[in-house]
């Protein structure tokens, strides 16, 4: 670490990841490099088929990369063995998942504090965080519920508290948004956005533009790799006004 | 301010001037900050002269527009209710952006996947400016409304643009 303000948390160099071999290799991720501050929200956006998701797997430690290198914190993560990689899973990564992979027999402050219990914490320690989570959420009152009794948005959120009980270093979401309707899509952004604001880095692959336009740094990605950067910094367009057909 | 809508607003009931503006303020939201009140008393004007409206000073204070009291003529509420079950709705410019990109890559005067992409920008810009509004509207506001529907217009046109960029792509490697 530099003491500088721009410490780089999240860095891979040529990040290559392929599946299968010969006539049928499919690669999957293609040389990205990709640096990634500490307080950062940074949007990865493309089609289906780009290769997210994979993405989001090497830089989580969830898969292994084919080449290239991922670091964590100044770490290398792609050549932890295997015990050393769901460590770092369990404690500095946060997942959230399009379909919310919550347990579907546990109350919504259980699969909060799940990975906290698995992380060696207290069991009163990991409750009392859940429950502040879940209030950070906006689900206090919902903590008793199977994620069956909560609505999709509501669902999502408790899968994003979960993704920070462990005090994450990053949070990595693939597709949040992808079975949300329109409401609760607006829930989760919100949500993302107080987490920004609160310093959270956050790295989030999405076909969706409203979450890619919260996000102030967005990343294009075709085949494998990035193909272009925007940062939607600076000043507004100009009057809302004008672009709900108020103006003239 | 169109004609019709400040009709509409008036519908409800005789209103003065400033309750006219104050409903306009509130279904608008954010939206309505460049809103200029004069412009609304200038269509008032229009509108009673026009035998749409009719207006009366109220007693005891000085004349001005905001103090009238307006209220819907017969005529007036015919109009509203025409509007109301007219079904046109605003042309989109996707024509002339589509032709653009034809003009551009047969003339060979700028790369149509380089307009695609500035294009994007912009609207992703918009879509921030207009997202940003959103999240600090109240849960169900008016105004979060309409801003809703920008949000969803917006998406729509840069899922076109994707197609665009699928479509130019495509031709550049054949
Ligand atoms: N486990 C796997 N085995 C073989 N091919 C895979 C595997 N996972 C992903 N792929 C392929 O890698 C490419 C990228 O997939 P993915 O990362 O899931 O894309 P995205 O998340 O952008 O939709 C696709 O062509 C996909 O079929
Ligand atoms: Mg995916």
């Amino acid at each position: 670490m530099n003491g500088t303000a721009d410490v780089t948390l999240v860095r891979a160099r040529g990040l290559r990841k392929d599946y299968g071999s010969g006539e049928g290799l499919v690669r999957a991720v293609d040389d990205i490099d990709l640096d990634v501050q500490t307080g950062q929200t940074v949007a990865v956006m493309g089609p289906s088929g780009c290769g997210k998701s994979t993405l989001l797997h090497l830089l989580g430690g969830l898969d292994r990369p084919s080449g290239g290198e991922v670091e964590l914190a100044g770490r290398r993560i792609d050549t932890l063995p295997e015990r050393g990689l769901a460590r770092l899973r369990r404690e500095a990564v946060g997942f959230v998942f399009q379909a919310f992979h919550l347990m579907d027999e546990l109350t919504a402050v259980e699969n909060v504090e799940l990975p906290a219990l698995l992380a060696g914490r207290s069991p009163k320690a990991a409750r009392r965080r859940a429950a502040e989570l879940l209030e950070q959420v906006g689900l206090a009152d919902r903590a008793t519920f199977l994620p069956s009794a909560l609505s999709g948005g509501q669902r999502q959120r408790v899968a994003i508290a979960r993704a920070l009980v462990s005090e994450p270093l990053v949070v990595l979401a693939d597709e949040p948004t992808g079975n949300l309707d329109s409401a609760a899509t607006m829930e989760v952004l919100r949500l993302f956005d107080r987490l920004h604001q609160a310093g959270q880095t956050l790295i989030i692959v999405t076909h969706d533009a409203r979450i890619a336009a919260t996000a102030g740094r967005l990343i294009s990605m075709r085949d494998g790799a990035f193909v272009d950067e925007t940062r939607l910094t600076g000043g507004s367009t100009g009057r809302l006004s004008a672009l709900a057909g108020l103006d003239g | 301010m169109q004609q019709e809508v400040v009709l509409a607003m008036l519908a409800k009931e005789p209103s003065h001037g400033y309750q006219l503006r104050a409903r306009l303020r509130q279904a608008l939201g954010p939206l309505g900050d460049g809103m200029n009140d004069g412009q609304i008393y200038v269509t008032l004007t229009r509108l009673e002269k026009a035998g749409l409206v009719a207006s009366q000073p109220a007693a005891g204070l000085p004349e001005r527009p905001d103090r009238k009291m307006y209220e819907l003529t017969p005529a007036g509420q015919q109009r509203v209710a025409d509007w109301l079950s007219d079904v046109s709705w605003p042309r989109s410019d996707l024509a002339e952006f589509h032709l653009k990109l034809i003009a551009a890559a047969s003339a060979g005067l700028a790369d149509p996947l380089a307009i695609v992409d500035a294009q994007r920008r912009e609207l992703l810009r918009r879509l921030r400016d207009v997202q940003r509004a959103a999240l600090a509207e109240p849960d169900r506001s008016a105004a979060g409304l309409l801003l809703e529907g920008i949000v969803l217009r917006l998406q729509a046109d840069l899922r076109w643009l994707e197609a665009c960029e699928r479509n130019w792509t495509r031709k550049d490697q054949s």
